[in-house]
This record gives structure tokens, sequence and C-alpha cells, in this order.
């Protein structure tokens, strides 16, 4: 390989920039400012434990939306046997009314960006 | 994370997909078919729109509107972007081939309704490179997957009646009034008439069926003998757009 | 190898620079369209295909012309096109990129343009175009990496290639075949129901994709050192002529059919072509600019005095390409929409972001077919080496490459 030496400080260099945020947290202790959640207007719990809920939510929507759209399927039993529909805007808005306080503040923090609400209707919006 | 998520999920659609057949052999009853195979449950949905009566009211654009609006179906002021779902063309463009000069004038010269017909034998959907435009076995209502569809514009290509439209800019803006228990569409993806799904689910006619004052248009099941449009079929003369392309549109007009 | 593509002279930088410019304009308003979705376009409800997916139609048929040199050199050993034959598959890559690239541009949602591939569907027309498209890029690209390699260290390519390049044969024949099939399948469009639209697209293709290729040989020749000698211009001269003449008599058996059965739905879209409807005649002039520049053509290629002259092969060229694309990239594909299923007569015509898009497209293809065009000449060492110092040591095909 010619000019190996130089090739081999380029990658370290592009590694500990392109690692730049992980030295950052590190070095900073405890990432910034977790966002806090807006709690559940309403219900005990949710269709599937919170934790469970956390990590897969985007999943259990996934598969709503292919169950309703493409099986014509409308409910969905709940882990404590509770049947809900299964809808965004009404089943999980009816618990969280608040989407800036809840999807909203949590996405802003991870940076995703769903494209949900390109078509979903947050009802607050349109009032 | 021990358990299956994917598989937790499925189980719990097929107990679903017990209490949506329950519910919906409540709400319509189904016996023989017309060449269909029928267990029972299997629906073929119709729409009959009877243009005497629809004639009587001119200027009149209920159905049009209710639809419209419980669909957030937008307006634009130019034809280039139009959507629609169901609209009122005359009748040389809904019956072109079946034209002659001594028709009566009353018949020629009153719009016709039109909407998607939700084809036995789709061609949107057999063009569809995603599966996103699909065809229900249960009930045959011509379905589209928002979620998937990647805007090629084929389905609207090949729709030989012209009920397929497209978002051409983004709908929101041109939607007088939203309504928050529908989706509004994003642009790049297609749409048209779901024969109300939705409401169907719900036991209710749909939205412009509801809308008719006058009774003009009747919506039901075709594998039901009993039913309304099967009676309707029976008893007066109808005709179907485009027959001859095999297509087997399931919207009648009583002429 | 590729590394011959960064040296080169002032006239082939300033070149490029002008094609990083037309597609970086090209793309700004990519941008836009992207941002604003496809209303800034001049589609409609009634007519939802249009520039965009003709180019990729007219492309399909240059990208499939290759097949026409690759045929008789190595199935028949016709060894005069041993020295153009990469020229070809070059020219059929940049095409075939070019057709993804109008593909992706029509696309409403271009993001999830892989759920072509996740939700496969044999039923779809479109899945299948997918598909040998991408597998025609995939073949030419190995072909000609494979026998350039080969070339540059100046042994014989690889015995594993010649079936590949076999195989790539009828592959070329079907992407236009499949390309056809989008259309004719579809009953709701009268147009393009017919059986003889396939050979046409094909006949159509290797009469416009050879011409192109003359008028690149032509052109090499006289800015580089690069001859690819009068005997394949000829035979490629002689294919061009027999190909216009099949796809002319293809159109007219169009015509037959359609006027002499005089079914309104067949007859109303040539009427609208080349006569305008309901006094909508948006397209009548370029039509008959097309079949002026085909008859005028055929005439100069049929005649072999006149075909043998290089200076009139190249009109005739230009006239076979200009007049074709006008054919199927203007022509065909709207017209399949006038009249509308509903019987109404509604026009088309690109806007001017269309318009910059396409032409951002055609320049990445004219960038693929200039950057691949330099590194095989500049293997062969047939490049002008007007970027060398006076008196230095001209490069040799040893030197160049690692």
């Amino acid at each position: 390989m010619y000019d190996a030496g130089k090739v081999i400080i380029g990658i370290i260099v592009f590694l500990v920039i392109a690692s730049f945020p992980i030295w950052y947290a590190v070095a900073g202790g405890k990432s910034a400012d977790i966002p806090e959640l807006e709690k559940a207007a309403k219900g005990d719990n949710c269709v599937m434990e919170t934790e469970e809920m956390r990590a897969a939510h985007m999943d259990l929507l996934n598969d709503w939306r292919k169950l309703v759209v493409r099986d014509g399927l409308r409910y969905y039993t709940a882990f404590d046997g509770e049947k809900v529909e299964m809808s965004m805007t009404k089943t999980c808005l009816g618990c969280h009314p608040n989407k800036d306080a809840f999807c909203d503040r949590c996405h802003n923090y991870m940076a995703v960006n769903p494209y949900c609400w390109d078509c979903h209707v947050n009802p607050k919006e349109f009032e | 994370m021990g358990i299956d998520r994917r598989g937790f999920l499925k189980v719990s659609g097929l107990t679903v997909l017990g209490i949506a057949s329950g519910k919906a052999s409540e709400t319509f009853a189904s016996s023989d078919s017309h060449g269909h195979t029928s267990d029972g449950t299997t629906k073929r949905y119709a729409m009959v729109i009877d243009l005497q009566l629809c004639k009587e009211q001119e200027g009149c654009t209920d159905c049009v509107n209710a639809c419209h609006h419980v669909h957030n179906v937008p307006e634009f002021d130019n034809r280039k972007d139009e959507v629609k779902w169901i609209w009122k063309d005359s009748f040389h463009h809904a019956f072109h081939e079946q034209e002659h000069h001594y028709l009566d004038k009353d018949i020629v010269n009153h719009p016709v309704l039109l909407l998607c017909n939700h084809c036995d034998n789709p061609p949107c959907v057999q063009v569809c490179p995603t599966k996103a435009t699909f065809k229900r076995e249960s009930d045959g209502i011509v379905m589209m997957d928002w979620h998937r569809c990647i805007g090629c514009r084929y389905c609207v290509v090949a729709c030989p009646y012209g009920s397929r439209s497209f978002n051409w800019r983004d709908p929101r803006p041109h939607i007088e009034e939203v309504v928050d228990d529908f989706p509004t569409r994003t642009r790049g993806v297609v749409e048209k008439c779901t024969f109300c799904e939705e409401r169907i689910f719900e036991g209710r006619p749909p939205a412009c069926v509801e809308a008719c004052k006058h009774g003009a248009m009747a919506f039901g099941d075709l594998e039901d003998p009993e039913s309304r449009v099967r009676e309707l079929l029976r008893d007066r003369f109808s005709i179907r757009r485009k027959p001859a392309l095999g297509t087997e549109p399931e919207v009648y007009y009583l002429v | 190898m590729i590394e011959n593509a960064l040296t080169g002279s002032k006239r082939y930088w300033t070149w490029v620079g002008f094609l990083l410019v037309v597609i970086f304009i090209g793309f700004l308003f990519y941008l836009r369209q992207f941002h604003e979705g496809l209303g800034i376009t001049g589609l409609s409800r009634d007519i939802t295909w249009g520039f965009y997916i003709a180019q990729l139609t007219f492309l399909v048929g240059v990208a499939a012309s290759a097949v026409m040199v690759v045929l008789p050199y190595y199935l028949h050993n016709y060894k005069a096109f041993g020295k153009i034959t990469i020229l070809g598959e070059f020219l059929a890559i940049g095409s075939v990129v070019m057709c993804v690239l109008f593909v992706v541009v029509d696309l409403g949602q271009p993001f999830r343009a892989f759920n072509l591939f996740l939700y496969p569907t044999p039923n779809s027309m479109l899945f299948w175009d997918t598909i040998v498209l991408s597998g025609y890029l995939i073949l030419n690209a190995l072909i000609s990496v494979v026998t350039l390699s080969a070339e540059r260290k100046g042994i014989a390519p690889p015995n594993w290639i010649r079936p590949v390049i076999i195989f790539s044969i009828p592959w070329a024949v079907s992407i236009h075949t499949v390309t056809a099939f989008l259309y004719a399948g579809l009953g709701a469009r009268p147009f393009w129901m017919t059986a003889v639209l396939a050979p046409r697209f094909l006949a159509s293709a290797f009469a416009a994709g050879p011409a192109l290729l003359i008028l690149l040989c032509l052109l090499l020749r006289k800015i580089t050192k690069f001859n690819a000698g009068d005997e394949p211009i000829r035979k490629l001269s002689v294919i061009v002529t027999y190909a216009m003449i099949v796809n002319v008599f293809l159109v007219l058996m169009e015509f037959f059919t359609a006027f002499y059965s005089s079914i309104p739905e067949h007859t109303a879209h040539f009427k609208y072509m080349y006569f305008g409807l309901d006094g909508k005649a948006n397209l009548v002039p370029w039509m008959w600019t097309s079949v002026v520049l085909s008859i005028a053509a055929l005439a100069l290629l049929i005649v072999p005095k006149w075909r043998r002259n290089f200076k009139l092969l190249t009109v005739a060229c230009f006239a076979v390409f200009i007049g074709l694309w006008i054919d199927k990239g203007l022509g065909l594909i709207v017209t399949g929409f006038v009249p509308t299923v509903l019987g109404e007569v509604v026009e088309y015509a690109p806007t001017f972001p269309e318009i910059m898009i396409t032409i951002a497209i055609y320049a990445v293809g004219a960038l693929i077919v200039t950057v691949f065009y330099k590194v095989a000449l500049t293997v062969r060492g047939e490049i002008i080496y007007d970027r060398i110092k006076p008196g230095a040591k001209p490069q040799s095909v040893e030197t160049i490459g690692s």
C-alpha cells in the first residue's frame, strides 16, 4: 500500500471524529435531559407492559396498520385481556391526548421523525 | 425482551379475526353466490345507482359532499391536481361506448355518478408493483395501503374508469375542514373510493348512500339474494361501464 | 483503471464541468419537486405518465441496442466489432442508469422505492421491468469491467465471461420487451393494446441505439486518436437501415389496423397525434417533424452511395435518432392518455422544472458515457495525449493504472 502511514492516520482521525458523541457523553458523565413524558390521562396500563411498549410500540403500530388495512381486522386483545380498537388516533391518543407532550417529546429527543402524522390527524391540531 | 413480539401479535390477530367475523355475520346475512365460492362469510359488495331518480335532483351533490367530507378529500381549484372519489360526469363520458344519436335526451343530458367500480378483476390490483392496492377476498373491496404506495401511478394508468386520483401536492392545505377520525393522505400516493369500508365494519352504509335523501343509491351484498341490490338488479334493467373489458365492475346503473 | 478518468485534457474537464453544472441545476429542481410533489410537473389526473416515463421508454431502447454490436461479435465472430463492443456496453450502462433515474424521479414516494423488492409482485410488469433493468445493468457492468481489465493486462478475458456475454443477448431483448409489456397489456388504453408494440420497440431501439453509436464513433474519431475503422461503422449503418425499415413498416401496420377497422377508440389516438382532436394539437408539429426525419433518414440510408458517405450518414443518424426520440420520447406515452378513458381530450406539456430535471438526467448519462469511454480509450492508449507537457514521455499502456 502506498502512503500506509498517512492512510492509517486518516482512518484514526475519522474514527475519533465519528465516535465523538460517545466520547462526549462519557466525558459529560450523563447524557443531557432525558425527556419527561406526560403520564397517561386515563387507564392503569397500556396494551403491553410499559417496558415492552417503550421498546416496541413502533412494531406494534406497524402490525396494527397491517391488520387493519390489509386484513380488515379492528380489535386487539391487550395483555390484560381488554379489547381495544387498533387505532393510533382513537386508542393511543385516547389515553395520551397530548401528542407534543408524549410522542413528540421523546421522538425529538431520539431525533426520529416518524411520518404517521403526515396523514393521521392529531385532533388538537385542527380544533 | 425474551418474548417473540411478532408471534404474540399474530396470536392476538387471530383472536381478533374471530371477533370480527362474528360481528360481521351479525350485521349482514349471506347465502348462495353468483359464481363466487362462498363459505357463508364471503361477501361481494356492490352499488346500484338509479339514474332515473338521480337525474330528477338537478345540481344535487349531497353524496359527493358527504363522501369528500368524511374522507378528507382535498379540493383543488384546478383540474390538473384534482382528487375525487365520487363525482358527477356527463353520460357521454360515463358511457361513451354505449351512446347513440336517438337516445332519450332526458338521460343523455343528465350527469352520471362515477366512483370506483370495485371490479371483480381489478386491473389496478394486477399492475400494482408492491401490492399496495389489493382486493379483499372477504368482501371484494378494492383497498389501498397508503403506507406502502410508492406513487408510481401504474394503477391510475391501468384503471379503465378514471376512478383513481394521485396526490400531486400536499392535500392538507386544501381540505376545508379536516375530519379527525379518518386520515388525510400525503403527497405522492394514490387514492380512490373504498366503499367506506371503515363504516361497513360498523354496520353503517357508505357515506354517499346515507347522504342520498332520494334513495337513488343502494348498497349491499350480491351474495345475499334477499339484499336490496339483488332485488333492484332482478326487477330493473341495469348497465355497467365498459363491460367488454372483463373487469366485472360492481357498480350497476339502472336506466 | 478508473483513475484514468481523473486525468485529462482541458477540453475533457470543460465538458465534465459543464455536465456537472447541468446536473447540479437539475438536482436543485428535483429538490423542489421532492418537497412540493409532482404537482410542479405538467402531469395531471388525466395524463399521469409523461416526459419522465417516455424518456425511460426511449432509453431502454438505447440500452438494449448494445446487443447489436455484442451479438455479431460474440455469436458470429464478426471481428470488426471487436473495437466497439466496449463502447456499446458502456453506452448501455449509461442508458440503464438514466432509466433507473427516470423511474425514481417519477415516483411520488421515492424513499419507498425499495418496497418493489420488499413486496415482490410477479403479476405487475413494473416488478419485472425492475428485475430486467437492474439485471442488465449488472450484466453489462460485469462484462465491461472483466473484458476491459483483461485487455489492459494484455491477456484474453477469462473463459467464464463468455457464457455471461451470450446470456446478456436475450436479456437485452427482454428489457425492451418487458418495457413494452408495461403498456401493451392494459385494457384501459387501446392505443397501446397492440401485440406489435414490443416488436416495434425493438425495431426502433435497434435503429436509434446504433445510430447514436455511429455518431459517437465519428465524434471520437474527430476528438481522440481512437478510430473505430470504416468497416464497423458501415456495418452499423446497415443495421440501422434494416431496423429503421422494420420500424416504419410496423408503424404502418398500426395505421392500417386502426383506420381500416375505424374503431373510434383506436383511430382517435392516431388522429390526435397527427391531426389534432377537438382543436387540441400540441403533438402535431412534433409528429410530422418525426415523419419527415424518418423519411429523409430512410432515403439517405437505403441508397448505398449515400449511406457510405460519412457526412450524409451523420445526417441520417441524427435524423433517425431525433425522429425516433420524438416518436417514443414525446408521442407514444402521452398519446396513450389522449383521449382519456372517459373520452376527454386533455393535453399535457412538460413544465420547465420537469424539462430541467430531464436534461440533468441526460447529463448524468452523458457523464457516465464520457468517463467510461475515457477510461476505456486510455486503457487502449488511444486517447489524445494533449494533457502531457511537451517533451514528456507519453504514457504507455503498461504505465497507466497501478
